[in-house]
């Protein structure tokens, strides 16, 4: 092999109390698609950092082409070939893809004349997009497609690319490849962070895993197993969720003709959505985030109110009822955004422990709040759900992503619901705490709950769920069992790729 | 009552004139919360113009040295919200609220000299032929620089913010601190820049009360003009233009109300001193209904986290 494009040498870069990088060394050659594996927490996001000049090392070099490198912002990282596709886009809602795009880069042409390069650029790569629209109205898959063409757009040496398959429908993920085997044959090398195993056997050539800030291996992923990856990510050997035989009983939830129009400015309406689920039942509902997810939790969960009879709990039409007198009659739900939804930030564990849990769990009395209760109920979901915090005392915003969700979900399951409606349960969390997540919603089905999965991760709802249905637009698909389907008819019932086309090679 | 004392003429040629402490104030204001800050000190730089604006004008006999001192002084004090709120990071509502009341307190205490001068007078422009045109020339050519500055910043600042680079990075930083950070843009250093010019901007505002409209110093002398400039921001959809339709609909009616007060129409008078407040806000609303589109990072403290 000649001389790498970008080589590190003993990177490291200590944060007050935690070291996220230590002694990092790797290289990645012209034309490379390189994988960094890596749990939440491993310094996956501080290495691409340091590249990309957002942060600088306490030590160690980067040597680009052979040449020292050490970018003293992005704007330097870029000026040398550098380019990143962010994972939580930084993308700017109320400007125009045109607008977003300038915004990238050094010395954008005038407006007319960078339009008209866009949709060059995008045709070509087989990534369609209008210029001009609002990113606001823009889906997850066409935000991602300007966060590419605006790097494209700079012709990147090394593109880096964060988590990019985590929006995408499976169709959107087999494009998204083709445009990148299509840049590494242009001799672009790509540096692709994700902990999904088998994307990374199929596209990357190269991979290197960090555990806790350190390398702890390389390999060829086309040449190892995903379950010999996850073990190294993880240090350990992975148990997959056990799934109990388990009867089903009576319809615990029923929703019939449920219609909801748009409850905001970038929302999506419900048109007719119908599904049952019964006792013992998990029902997955997969699909691309903004179709809906949000505004079915709000139905669900009573933040939006419908006709009475379009949600039935055991029978009993609750449509009208809010969120606490759902609570009441047994119907949980945890939200996706952890902080600010499912837990209030700044306020300590016990604090959120009493916020949803003082009704089932009988924390108050004639108006009067019982901590001592709340704190015991809160050391129980820490000690059951293995939740990495000193004390019930921590705020929520001080845990990481994943312990707080291990936190949020515990804090419902232990509440002993009828129905439980959870929406990406394992997002942003790594691979050891979602199996754990998992693990606990099939115990709680096993018990008699009926659960809705609301997630974006296919493999999850092929996991755990007995029925899977998707949102496409608002439009709830008639549930199938998950026994037998295939990842195809999957990806048509989620609407398969939105307007995308293979890249024109 | 006698509507014919009105004339329409003088009428439009001071509606302007009551306007252009409001439209400096906001516009320089729509600046900072497009930047994504919001300042409620507006007020209190206002005032604290006035002062330093008629100050310098009294002891250099020269107007515009005066507003010059009064655009340095509005900047001046919003150094100290610089430093509360993109230095210390701290609360800008609690920051702005302080300013206001510091300025009009520090302008009290500058003023105590200056009660009962007679400020030298701001020359007019004086176009031969042109601003002896009946109707016409009182209107358009019969104004001082500081009028016509204001209009023209408010073309100046529509412009800037449509078509030029300069004004992009500042919309975005004020839709989304985070995603300019991430691309390199430095987000404090932008934000102190468009405080600094909505504080001088602020400043001229309160000069052009004492020097022009008032020609005089009184305590307080503001008279919460800082607030409707404030209010007229949110109401105008963040839009220059909207913001001088603004501004010169509420120095109208201002105007207006006092012209029916003297010509004794049978309305209470409380009734017509509030009516430009009403009326103001009252058209801006219906003119805001399309879209309501406040910068996503209003108000919102930016600490780079990483």
């Amino acid at each position: 092999m000649t001389s790498p494009l970008l080589s590190l040498q003993g990177l490291t870069k200590a944060y007050p109390g935690v070291v996220a990088n230590s002694n990092v060394s790797f290289d990645i050659a012209t034309g490379q698609v390189h994988a960094l594996l890596g749990e939440n927490g491993a310094g996956k996001s501080t290495l691409v950092k340091m590249i990309y000049g957002l942060v600088q090392p306490d030590n160690g070099v980067m040597l680009l082409n052979g040449q020292p490198y050490a970018p003293a912002e992005p704007r330097a990282a870029r000026a040398d070939g550098i380019a990143m596709v962010f994972q939580h886009f930084s993308l700017f809602d109320a400007l125009n893809v045109a607008e977003n795009i300038a915004l990238g880069m050094e010395r954008p042409p005038a407006m007319r004349d960078l339009a008209a390069r866009i949709r060059e650029v995008s045709e070509t790569y087989g990534l369609p997009l209008d210029p001009y629209r609002t990113v606001g109205d823009l889906s997850a898959g066409e935000r991602q497609r300007v966060e590419i063409i605006r790097c494209l757009l700079q012709d990147p040496k090394l593109l880096i690319m964060d988590e990019p398959t985590s929006v995408l429908t499976p169709q959107e993920v087999d494009i998204l490849f083709e445009t990148l085997r299509k840049l590494k044959s242009e001799g672009t090398a790509i540096l692709y962070i994700s902990h999904k195993l088998e994307e990374i056997r199929a596209l990357c050539d190269h991979a290197t895993v960090l555990r806790l800030g350190e390398n702890v291996g390389e390999c060829i992923p086309a040449e190892t197993s995903a379950r010999d990856m996850a073990e190294l990510m993880v240090g350990s050997t992975l148990q997959p969720p056990e799934r109990a035989e388990r009867d089903l009983g009576e319809v615990a939830l029923d929703i019939s003709g449920l219609s909801v129009p748009a409850p905001g400015e970038f929302g999506t309406s419900l048109n007719n959505l119908h599904m049952t689920v019964r006792q013992g039942e998990v029902l997955g509902i997969g699909g691309v985030a903004g179709n809906g997810q949000d505004e079915l939790l709000g139905v669900l969960s009573g933040e939006i109110l419908t006709l009475p009879e379009a949600v039935r709990l055991n029978g009993q039409a609750v449509g009208n009822l809010g969120p606490t007198a759902r609570r009441r009659l047994g119907l949980l739900t945890a939200p996706e955004e952890r902080l600010g939804h499912a837990a209030a930030p700044d306020m300590t564990l016990t604090e959120n422990a009493m916020l949803t849990g003082s009704v089932r769990r009988r924390l108050e009395s004639r108006g009067f709040l019982r901590w001592r209760d709340a704190r015991g109920f809160a050391e129980k979901i820490i000690q059951d759900f293995d939740v990495r915090t000193p004390g019930p005392e921590n705020a929520a915003r001080s845990l990481s992503g994943g312990n707080l969700q291990k936190f949020v979900i515990g804090r419902e399951v232990l509440q002993d619901p009828q129905v439980l409606v959870v929406n990406q349960p394992t997002w942003g969390v790594d691979a050891s705490a979602a199996a754990a997540i998992r693990q606990a919603i099939l115990d709680l089905a096993a018990h008699g709950a009926a659960v809705v999965c609301i997630s974006q991760d296919l493999d999850e709802l092929m996991e755990i769920s007995d029925r899977f249905a998707a949102l496409n637009e608002g439009r709830l698909s008639t549930p199938r069992d998950t026994a037998g389907l295939t990842i195809d008819e999957i990806g048509l019932m989620m609407g398969g790729a939105h307007g995308m086309e293979v890249a024109h090679v | 009552m006698d509507l014919s004392s009105i004339n329409p003429v003088l009428l439009v040629a001071s509606l302007m004139v009551a306007a252009t402490p409001i439209l400096l104030a906001a516009i320089g204001e729509l600046v900072v919360e497009k930047a994504g800050v919001l300042n409620l000190g507006v007020e209190g730089m206002m005032i604290t113009g006035a002062i330093c604006g008629f100050a310098i004008a009294v002891e250099t006999g020269s107007p515009w040295l005066g507003f010059a001192g009064a655009a340095i002084g509005g900047a001046a004090l919003s150094l100290l919200f610089v430093l509360l709120t993109q230095v210390a990071l701290a609360n800008q509502v609690a920051s702005g609220l302080a300013l206001t009341l510091f300025g009009l307190g520090l302008s009290a205490l500058l003023g105590q000299g200056y009660v009962g001068i007679k400020p030298p007078p701001t020359p007019r422009l004086d176009i031969p032929f042109l601003s002896d045109l009946p109707g016409l020339g009182p209107v358009l050519f019969g104004h001082d620089l500081i009028l016509y500055l204001g209009i023209a910043l408010v073309a100046a600042v529509w412009a800037m913010l449509k078509y030029s680079r300069a004004g992009l990075i500042l919309r975005a930083v004020g839709e989304s601190h985070d995603a300019a950070h991430a691309l390199g843009y430095k987000v404090v250093r932008i934000r102190i820049m468009a405080i600094l010019f909505g504080g001088a901007c602020a400043g001229l505002g309160g000069a052009y009360i004492s020097l022009v409209r008032v020609p005089q110093w009184t305590e307080g002398m503001t008279a919460g003009v800082g607030w409707i400039a404030l209010a007229l921001v949110v109401f105008a959809s963040w839009k220059p233009w909207r913001v001088l339709l603004g501004a010169y609909l509420f120095g109208g009616i201002t105007v207006l109300q006092l012209n029916l007060q003297a010509a004794g129409v049978a309305i209470p008078v409380e009734y017509l001193a509030m009516s430009p407040y009403l009326i103001t806000i009252l058209v801006l609303v219906i003119l805001s209904k399309d879209k309501s589109n406040a910068p996503a990072s209003l108000g919102k403290i930016f600490h780079a986290s990483h």
